[in-house]
């Protein structure tokens, strides 16, 4: 009789638990990079063992083939109910209406602004923010220790004039044959965010307008920081583009060993680390001596809500994405995958800030600036080719400057027309 | 097309009845069955994609707009003033006269070289055939370092001759004929197969003759091998121009940052629909320029195949 009362009980207590809380099935996507699927695999069960009936499904693609991927299935109305979005992207999809904005109560403005550091504010489009980020990255300065030692230099520069300096006690062998560059240069890597939104600030300009429709690096300080950029190339001869054949060229070049110093982003740290087989340090970019202004270039992957959420689904999809932006997740984050956090008490963290690693892309963070691209792969081209045409083609900065605004503002037309 | 011909010539001896016989009439029939098959697969895959690129040129067709307006010609309209595709276009075309000829007699002239000798035969023409069957990713990395202005041995073997070191992909001068260049190597191998086939499709009779006759050899390559590998040439030309025309993968993969770079120099129109289409989501527009190439190449080709094929008589 007990036996039969236990069954009977446990019986109704299953029919109970699924008649009133069949789990709502959310589908994830980001692209595949193997750490970070892996801690997101980890991150997924912890948040389904604290919400029991919402269920994560995690779907990768290429990175080559990612934003396809997500463009192809807007119109088909499929995809995924939480998206992982370039922070760049951003414009197109939520003008396609393919992002649904955060709800208000759930994400007041106010409380992402006070708790995200300032770039995040590049997300919010017409007053509303669509997506928010786990971490973000910022730029700075690797160098190798044994290289820059064996030229005299001792310590690694903090102004531009020692990074000249420096770079040419390093560099070996002269255009077009050089054997070990003083800095990697590659405008096609990170060199043309470092012109745009470190240089031009750095020399008193703003590459664009506030509400970032109008170009206005078309300017002395655009000519200055185009000038500047490459003479590091025709003037000092530091190093070459395409030094390395392949698709990171400066950053292969510097894992082999044969670069002084590259600029590059927090994302490159594990392949550096992982490749790197001599003694390397990473510090700030460098300011100019005469007036110390400093500029970094920020960027982030965020997490949005796709228009495919709803009712119950958006419900779920809203516990998942405060989830995957609380600063336990990013302390994982940073642990697993080595991207710096979004917070900005995390980024305030002191032991985070005197890390010999991430503690420069952190200290970055107060003053990193983002792009908002509404044609990624245009507004990069325009300023590639306005800087070959000063390196390949002897053209002037000045001409170079004007023609890549004159190339983006194009764009920007098409787009905000 | 002349194997089917000949079969159905063989196949049915009864020429001088008007009517067709009932298992000749079954013949037909099974014939046509069997064609609808492929027919259909091909409506699917080449004829609706087709079309509806012609139909999607008509649109400012994005991906990512909610609204695909209807815009008429303005696609083309935009396309006479877009400098970015007159660069393509002449590239596309430079490329084509640069590769097609130098394919064609390097390609030729191998094949000739190959049927005079004996030993090794087998193993030369491996080696020349090497090239067509490695994938193009990977030969277009090996270029990367072969034409490396820092450590490419070609590079070397210029200063060895005491000659100024070259930039070749890394200026927007020489990009492009190096990029011609891999892919004519590329393609040797097949192009050496191919005239391999064609001479020897030519009767040794007629060298035999023109030896009798004291013809020289270079008489007996003009009077005898350039005519009757004519079929073979014109299909050389022909395919190699469509080719040449749809360049793609060689250009992408040498400069993959900049893909069509430096300063757009190896840019080709197959590559510039890719980045508006799949890059920028500009559907429409892309799809013009796919008309446009079409068009071009289905010109070309009628023009090559109406003065290049010749009737000729030995």
């Amino acid at each position: 009789m007990r036996k039969f009362l236990t069954l009977a009980l446990t019986l109704s207590a299953a029919l109970t638990a699924t008649a009133t809380a069949a789990p709502v099935t959310l589908t994830y996507w980001q692209y595949d990079y193997a750490s970070k699927v892996d801690t997101m695999n980890k991150l997924i069960a912890k948040f389904e063992a604290q919400n029991p009936d919402i269920k994560i499904r995690q779907e990768t693609f290429p990175y080559d083939a990612y934003n396809q991927k997500v463009a192809s299935s807007v119109p088909a109305g499929q995809g995924p109910d939480v998206v992982n979005l370039f922070y760049g992207w951003l414009p197109q999809y939520v003008d396609s209406g393919y992002l649904q904005p955060l709800p208000k109560a759930d994400f007041p403005v106010k409380q992402i602004e006070n708790s995200f550091v300032p770039m995040v504010q590049t997300s919010k489009i017409g007053g509303q923010y669509y997506a928010l980020p786990t971490s973000v990255r910022t730029l700075a300065l690797f160098y190798n220790k044994d290289l820059l030692k064996a030229a005299g230099v001792l310590t690694p520069p903090r102004t531009w004039e020692d990074f000249i300096a420096a770079a040419q006690k390093v560099v070996k062998g002269a255009p077009p044959r050089f054997t070990t560059l003083g800095f990697g240069i590659q405008p096609d890597g990170q060199d043309y965010h470092v012109v745009r939104e470190v240089l031009v600030r750095q020399f008193g300009g703003s590459p664009y307008s506030k509400d970032g429709k109008q170009v206005t690096y078309d300017s002395d300080a655009g000519v200055k920081a185009m000038n500047f950029y490459t003479d590091l190339y025709t003037k000092y001869k530091l190093g070459t583009p395409n030094f390395f054949p392949g698709n990171n060229s400066y950053r292969d070049a510097f894992i082999a060993g044969k670069v002084g110093m590259i600029i590059d982003g927090s994302f490159a740290v594990g392949t550096i680390q992982k490749g790197a087989k001599f003694g390397w340090g990473v510090v700030p970019l460098p300011v100019f001596k005469g007036n110390g202004v400093r500029s970094n270039f920020g960027s982030y992957w965020v997490n949005g809500i796709t228009r495919n959420a709803k009712g119950e689904k958006l419900a779920a999809a809203v516990k998942f994405l405060k989830f995957l932006t609380s600063e336990d997740t990013q302390r994982t984050w940073l642990q697993a995958v080595g991207e710096i956090p979004a917070s900005k008490k995390l980024a305030n963290d002191p032991g985070l800030r005197r890390d010999p690693v991430y503690g420069p892309f952190v200290y970055a963070l107060p003053f990193a600036h983002s792009t908002l691209f509404v044609d990624e792969a245009g507004q990069r081209k325009a300023w590639v080719d306005a800087i070959n045409s000063v390196i390949l083609q002897g053209g002037s900065p000045a001409n170079a400057v004007k023609r890549a605004a004159a190339d983006e503002q194009k764009i920007l037309n098409g787009y905000y027309k | 097309m002349a194997t089917t011909s000949d079969l159905r010539g063989r196949r049915a001896p009864a020429r001088s009845s008007s009517r067709p016989s009932s298992l000749r009439r079954h013949q037909i029939r099974t014939a046509y069955t069997f064609l609808l098959v492929p027919l259909l697969f091909f409506l699917v895959v080449r004829f609706i994609p087709t079309l509806t690129a012609l139909r999607l040129s008509l649109f400012d067709w994005n991906i990512l707009k909610e609204q695909q307006p209807f815009v008429g010609v303005e696609n083309y309209r935009a396309l006479l003033g877009d400098e970015k595709f007159g660069q393509a276009l002449k590239n596309t075309a430079l490329y084509t006269l640069i590769g097609v000829p130098a394919q064609l007699a390097l390609g030729l002239g191998i094949a000739l070289l190959l049927g005079r000798i004996r030993a090794l035969q087998g193993l030369y023409r491996a080696l020349y055939f090497a090239p067509y069957v490695t994938p193009i990713v990977a030969a277009a990395w090996v270029w990367q370092w072969v034409f490396s202005p820092q450590f490419g041995p070609v590079n070397t073997f210029l200063m060895w001759l005491h000659l100024p070191p070259q930039a070749f992909l890394t200026s927007p001068g020489q990009a492009l004929p190096t990029t011609a260049a891999l892919v004519v190597w590329q393609n040797l191998g097949f192009q050496v197969v191919l005239f391999l086939a064609g001479l020897a499709a030519i009767p040794r009779v007629y060298y035999e003759a023109a030896e009798i006759d004291g013809a020289s050899p270079t008489q007996a390559f003009w009077k005898i091998t350039w005519p009757l590998l004519n079929p073979t040439l014109v299909f050389s030309v022909v395919t190699g121009t469509i080719a040449y025309l749809q360049l793609f993968t060689q250009v992408v993969n040498l400069n993959f940052t900049d893909q069509g770079g430096p300063l757009g120099s190896t840019m080709t129109v197959a590559l510039y629909i890719y980045q508006l289409a799949f890059g920028r989501y500009q559907m429409g527009y892309a799809s013009a320029i796919t008309v446009v190439l079409f068009v071009i190449i289905l010109l070309i080709t009628l023009l090559q195949l109406r003065f290049l094929t010749r009737r000729y008589d030995v």
